[in-house]
């Protein structure tokens, strides 16, 4: 094989560009908070984008959606987009969430977070969150343990798989989070992994148009720990484990999706259903107990 | 400005102050209440649950008293006045989204109708005894607001007064009820609408891009709200932050924002104390109370005086900030001071504090369960003047 004669060398300069260029999501990010927290090869940006896309493609107005997160490396999701965004305290996501939502109805209230933070120490704020059909739309962003505290086992832990705070592996069963979210009232469930750009972006957009409480789980990789713990190999290693073990089931049981370690994982929109949310069961059992006397919440315009 | 006539329920009435308390906070401009039931303090977030849907208001029963702390805050990011209602185990779990509320700046009542503790303690009945928690509870340095009303007129009157000084200083206030208080009934009168001072939210008016929704400097230091969904995509955080509300983890930063948090409540303590004075002006002995205490001392201070005793009374409606530099002030003149609470000691070490040495410092305690004998209290003044 002879040496290469061209010279390729000129084109290892990036041209300046003629005009300034601006990325195309760029007004729904703080760029100013750059650089961001997480790791190389996380697969939290990339959800963030197809968060940021799955909006736009939902044609909400972005003054008109807020987002909450909690603690952990997901619960940093809002601090970087440019929406109104609030980051509470460790598994406290929901009740602010439903708080902002109920105070004001107008919002489309989105809980950007982690398995840890929503299942773990977040778990009873969740299941009563679907349970009451809040006007919510929870992104859940399954790494398969606490990363931001070094790499400890969470409630979704596989079986076997080793953590820092499992170091001969997990003997604990984890949550299967699909079926806990659909049995305890959400109306629209769908797990999807970091892999899944499009489809994923689609959900979003579809959950956010979704009235009541829609709940996606992504699994995403967490190449420096639980990957790393666990000899997986890159975050580019774990996208192609997501290739070839991702099986999309529309519509799959969701007592049938639990998640073995480095097994299949069962993905797709599994539930999709209507059933009214919180304020409008309210607003109509009230109307009805209580006729003209009912006076429903506005949003106070006017400080008082 | 004056209150909505909508939510004030203009009137005399025999109420008890929980009821009394509820009827305050929707005259005040309370239109959400998230809250977990708890005795003794249920009563209020019932008669919340009845009155609101009349009045344009917005009642949920939280999962538990977490949730319901922390839906607070997002319901005032809304831009509704917000509060929640509990008593001992229910304020403890509050403690660690009440620290949320304090370094957001939110605005809000956080009732507590105390009973006895610790843990379970005593449901039923009264107690004192969270007054240290209420300032120190959540981890970290911050600064509340607290008052302690002692009838169940004040907890009408003040549940008012309590929404505007949160509005004012952008703060949790803490309505430190006790169940004397809140299940004793006396006749409350609510006055018409255009007699009471409601406290309006201050939002800002400026450029959208020029918001910042906290401001850590100067005299005038609280910065004005505004609402999500209006536009300002703020960002809100219980992180160490910036004036944009931007993390910022360094030390720096954290002596600006907690230094913050601390000064604007201290540095204004003589703008904010609410304190009742009864002949203090030449007495030997001054009995400082709160809540119930003051009310059950009054009969151990009429005694002394009938004694001869130069006996004068300061009632802590603030409790929290503490009136350091009156206390500092009279520890000049007066021989001592004499404490009673329902507790084993806890107010009376801020009055020792600030006495520090000058004047005498004693403890009347009473582990819970019931009020003081006002003879305890009568020997107490008697003794602290050999």
């Amino acid at each position: 094989m002879s040496e290469p004669t061209t010279d390729y060398t000129d084109t290892l300069t990036i041209p300046e560009p003629k005009e300034n260029l601006k990325h195309p999501l760029e007004s729904y990010i703080r760029s100013e908070r750059f650089p961001h927290i997480w790791c190389s090869s996380c697969g939290i940006g990339t959800i963030v984008t197809a968060y940021i896309s799955g909006l736009q493609k939902s044609g909400l107005d972005p003054e008109k959606v807020a987002v909450v997160s909690g603690i952990g490396c997901s619960g940093r999701a809002a601090g970087y987009l440019r929406l109104d965004s609030f980051h509470s305290t460790h598994g406290r996501a929901l009740p602010f969430a439903t708080g902002l939502a109920l105070g004001n109805p107008e919002l489309k209230v989105s809980v950007i977070s982690g398995d840890g933070d929503i299942a773990a120490i977040g778990g009873n704020h969740f299941i009563h969150s679907a349970r009451r059909n809040i006007d919510l739309n929870i992104i859940c962003i399954n790494n398969f343990n606490y990363a931001m505290t070094g790499g400890q086992a969470g409630p979704t832990t596989p079986l076997e798989a080793n953590a820092s705070t499992t170091p001969y592996g997990c003997y604990e069963y984890p949550f299967n989070l699909p079926f806990l979210a659909e049995s305890s009232g959400a109306v629209y469930v769908a797990r999807w992994t970091a892999l899944h750009i499009r489809r994923l972006t689609n959900a979003i957009s579809e959950a956010l148009q979704k009235p009541g409480f829609s709940f996606i789980e992504i699994i995403s990789p967490c190449p420096t720990l639980y990957a790393r713990r666990n000899r997986l190999g890159t975050g580019l290693d774990t996208m192609k484990f997501y290739h070839d073990s991702a099986t999309i089931q529309h519509g799959a049981d969701t007592r049938e999706v639990d998640i073995e370690y480095q097994k299949k994982i069962i993905v797709g929109k599994f539930v999709d259903k209507d059933k009214p949310t919180f304020t409008e069961a309210r607003d109509t059992f009230l109307n009805k107990k209580l006729g003209d006397q009912y006076v429903p919440y506005r949003r106070p315009n006017n400080g008082h | 400005m004056k209150a909505d006539p909508i939510g004030v329920a203009t009137g005399s009435y025999y109420l008890d102050g929980d009821h009394a308390c509820a009827e305050g906070a929707i005259a005040g401009g309370c239109r959400f209440l998230a809250g977990y039931p708890i005795t003794p303090s249920t009563e209020v977030a019932e008669r919340m649950a009845e009155r609101f849907p009349k009045v344009g208001g917005v009642f949920i029963q939280m999962e538990d008293e977490l949730a319901s702390m922390a839906a607070v805050s997002g319901a005032v990011w809304a831009g509704a006045k917000s509060m929640t209602v509990t008593s001992g185990p229910g304020f403890s779990l509050m403690m660690e989204n009440l620290g949320l509320a304090a370094m957001m700046e939110v605005p809000c009542v956080v009732v507590n109708v105390q009973r006895g503790g610790p843990s379970t303690g005593l449901p039923t009945l009264t107690g004192q005894a969270d007054m240290m928690q209420a300032r120190w509870g959540s981890h970290g340095d911050y600064e509340i607001i607290a008052l302690s009303p002692n009838s169940p007129q004040e907890c009408f009157d003040l549940t008012v007064k309590a929404f505007n000084l949160s509005e004012e200083w952008r703060v949790p206030v803490l309505f430190m009820m006790d169940e004397c208080v809140g299940h004793m009934t006396e006749k409350v009168v609510i006055p018409n609408a255009d007699k009471i001072d409601v406290t309006p939210r201050k939002f800002y008016k400026g450029k959208k891009e020029d918001y910042r929704p906290f401001k850590f400097n100067g005299a005038d230091s609280v910065a004005p709200l505004v609402k999500a969904g209006d536009g300002y995509f703020i960002h809100i955080t219980g992180l160490t932050h910036d004036e944009r509300g931007y993390p910022v983890i360094n030390a720096e930063a954290q002596e600006k924002n907690v230094t913050h948090l601390v000064n604007k409540i201290l540095k204004n303590e003589e703008k904010i104390r609410i304190i009742e004075e009864n002949q203090v002006e030449g007495a030997d002995v001054v009995v400082v109370s709160y809540g119930i205490s003051s009310r059950v001392a009054m009969k151990a201070v009429e005694s002394a005086r009938e004694k001869g005793l130069k006996v004068g009374t300061i009632r802590l409606v603030t409790v929290w900030p503490f009136p350091e530099s009156r206390i500092r002030e009279l520890a000049k003149s007066v021989k001592a001071f004499v404490v009673p609470e329902i507790n084993l000691g806890q107010i009376v070490l801020e009055v020792e504090r600030c006495a520090n040495g000058e004047a005498k410092t004693i403890l009347v305690p009473h582990a819970g369960g019931w009020v003081h004998d006002p003879i305890d209290i009568l020997n107490a003044i008697e003794e602290s003047i050999k």
